[in-house]
């Protein structure tokens, strides 16, 4: 008996310093987080208001501006770097391993830079001057030079295109293990058919990847749908009549530049109920498997 | 032969595309080391004429970069050293252990992974100003230390690791604190290396919630730093990119020396992009 209670004492001190930091900084945080959204809270007090926040939220223009910046860049951003990555990842896998190695590696290192940094250099890329690297490129055809980020009409595509123009690192690595095990069986039968590579990789291997696309279409959705730096940093926080605000941008002024934490807490449930969402989709595509 | 011939195209297509995506890292550090005459020129020259340390210096001159990024260094440290010591042992008792409350407990912690960090911003605000920890390093560290993806990654790993070898500890008259030291923190090795390096770039990186909770300039963490100079150079874009130079070179550096650790991060399950 005394072992048995000297067992579990240990096992709770190996638990609890994780376990409490969780409890004090995650869990009563998230209650706290919802309980925040049914009130007025604002710097002084706040009081139960129910679902009026949500209606504050249904009615406000500037609201439904970030949630529809917030969806066309998710989805535009989502489809590049889902078809980038698979693109990416299909031209490396068939060649050597230290190859692999070298190009995983190569894709993969401009993503260890903060979302700031990279959002600094988008902005000087993307300025509005004649000297930006953007409005060189253009003028190198014959075009431009554009506002970019100064024009509330280009500000959003400016963005979107930065993001764009990013080879999604992570996703072709993970790609790029699952196209290193699917069964060599199939492609075999397809070779003794004569098809062509081109027909292999579109009728084979992208069906079989459908698991791992699935995962990075929720992993990157719900990255791009918390879309922050890139707007505070290349459009000073939304840009030119909230071109480019999103709802994380929103959120963050709602609450620490006016204060309105019960407003800016309901916007954060928005967001998680997308996630939650977006979550139970992937488990219910998982469930029907793929079977090779 | 012809195998080779046929991958030359494609080598070439992933070389053009690892350029392009490599440029804006380029044009970073070549903007940073150009003097302001070659910055503004119309058109822009992609291959520098002349090259000077003449940013850098104004930079580490009038403005507190190095100090930023010893904040840095400090916050990202501290809290990384913090969870590869509690992670590990929590998912230790997680995956060996037997104890009355273990399934409730993680699955509190499983519910809660997918709310996004922006629903606990708030509360987390409200909390450290109640504890007296708003703009202070404590404030910044403690909260960081709550999120749990370390502790499934220590779970699932210690999980695969063989039981008789801590029995056979036990047998030999080892305390349970020398089991968990002795036994099964040197076998999880590697994966506390992926841990260490996901943590640290985690946090070397964080931007909003420091935004959020410190005041003072002289505690910015470098992400935060930067922000601020946009403010303070506007578009004198030789300095602001001298500033992400010098931000950039760390994590870089640990990227070479640690990478296959960064790759098999993502493996286990930290896509950031």
């Amino acid at each position: 008996m005394r072992a048995a209670v000297r067992r579990h004492g240990w096992s709770y001190a190996f638990v609890l310093p994780t376990f409490s930091l969780f409890v004090v900084f995650t869990l009563l945080p998230v209650v706290q987080g919802f309980a925040l959204s049914l009130q007025n809270a604002n710097v002084v007090r706040g009081e139960w208001i129910g679902l009026g926040n949500f209606a504050t939220l249904a009615a406000d223009p500037i609201f439904r501006q970030a949630l529809g910046n917030t969806v066309l860049y998710t989805t535009i951003v989502v489809a590049a770097q889902l078809t980038l990555a698979l693109v990416v990842a299909s031209l490396i896998q068939p060649l050597g391993a230290k190859s692999r190695v070298f190009y995983r590696a190569l894709f993969y290192l401009p993503l260890v830079n903060s979302a700031i940094l990279v959002a600094m250099v988008w902005r000087w890329i993307f300025n509005p001057n004649p000297y930006g690297l953007a409005n060189a490129a253009l003028g190198a055809v014959g075009l431009g030079p554009l506002l970019w980020i100064g024009s509330s009409d280009q500000a959003l595509a400016a963005v979107i295109l930065s993001a764009v123009l990013t080879i999604p690192g992570g996703g072709v690595v993970l790609y790029s293990a699952a196209i290193g095990s699917l069964p060599m069986e199939l492609y075999e039968a397809a070779d003794v058919e004569g098809a062509g590579a081109l027909r292999k990789w579109w009728y084979i291997t992208v069906p079989l990847l459908k698991p791992t696309t699935l995962y990075l279409l929720v992993i990157y959705t719900i990255l791009a749908f918390q879309v922050f730096e890139r707007v505070y940093v290349m459009t000073n926080g939304g840009g030119p009549n909230n071109a480019t605000i999103t709802i994380v941008q929103l959120i963050y002024s709602t609450a620490f530049q006016f204060g309105r934490y019960g407003l800016a807490s309901a916007m954060a449930v928005v967001l998680f109920l997308v996630a939650v969402a977006l979550a139970v989709i992937q488990f219910r595509s998982l469930r029907t498997d793929v079977e090779y | 032969m012809s195998s080779i011939r046929a991958r030359l195209p494609v080598h070439a297509i992933l070389l053009l595309a690892g350029v392009l995506s490599l440029f804006p890292l380029y044009w970073l550090f070549l903007t940073s080391l150009s003097p302001t005459q070659y910055v503004v020129r119309v058109p822009p020259e992609i291959v520098p004429r002349e090259l000077t340390f003449g940013n850098y210096q104004r930079l580490f001159e009038t403005t507190p970069i190095v100090r930023w990024l010893g904040n840095t260094v400090v916050i990202a440290g501290v809290i990384t050293g913090f969870h590869v010591l509690f992670d590990s042992m929590a998912g230790y008792a997680f995956a060996k252990r037997r104890f009355p409350g273990k399934n409730v407990m993680f699955w509190l912690v499983l519910s809660t992974l997918t709310v996004p960090a922006q629903v606990t911003l708030i509360p987390v605000f409200f909390i450290l100003r109640t504890l007296g920890l708003l703009d202070t390093y404590p404030g910044v560290i403690i909260p960081g230390l709550a999120d749990v993806f370390g502790v499934f990654l220590m779970k699932q790993f210690i999980q695969t690791l063989p039981t008789e070898l801590e029995h056979a500890a036990r047998l030999d008259g080892a305390s349970e604190w020398q089991v968990y030291r002795h036994v099964i923190l040197p076998l999880s090795r590697p994966a506390l290396a992926v841990l260490a390096i996901f943590t640290f770039q985690r946090y070397w990186n964080a931007f909003i919630f420091p935004l959020v909770i410190l005041r003072d300039p002289a505690k910015y963490p470098v992400q935060v730093g930067l922000a601020t100079l946009q403010g303070e150079f506007n578009t004198d874009f030789g300095m602001l990119m001298t500033g992400a130079a010098v931000a950039a070179i760390p994590m870089m550096a640990v990227f070479f020396a640690f990478q296959r650790y960064f790759i098999e991060g993502i493996r286990v399950g930290g896509v950031k992009g």
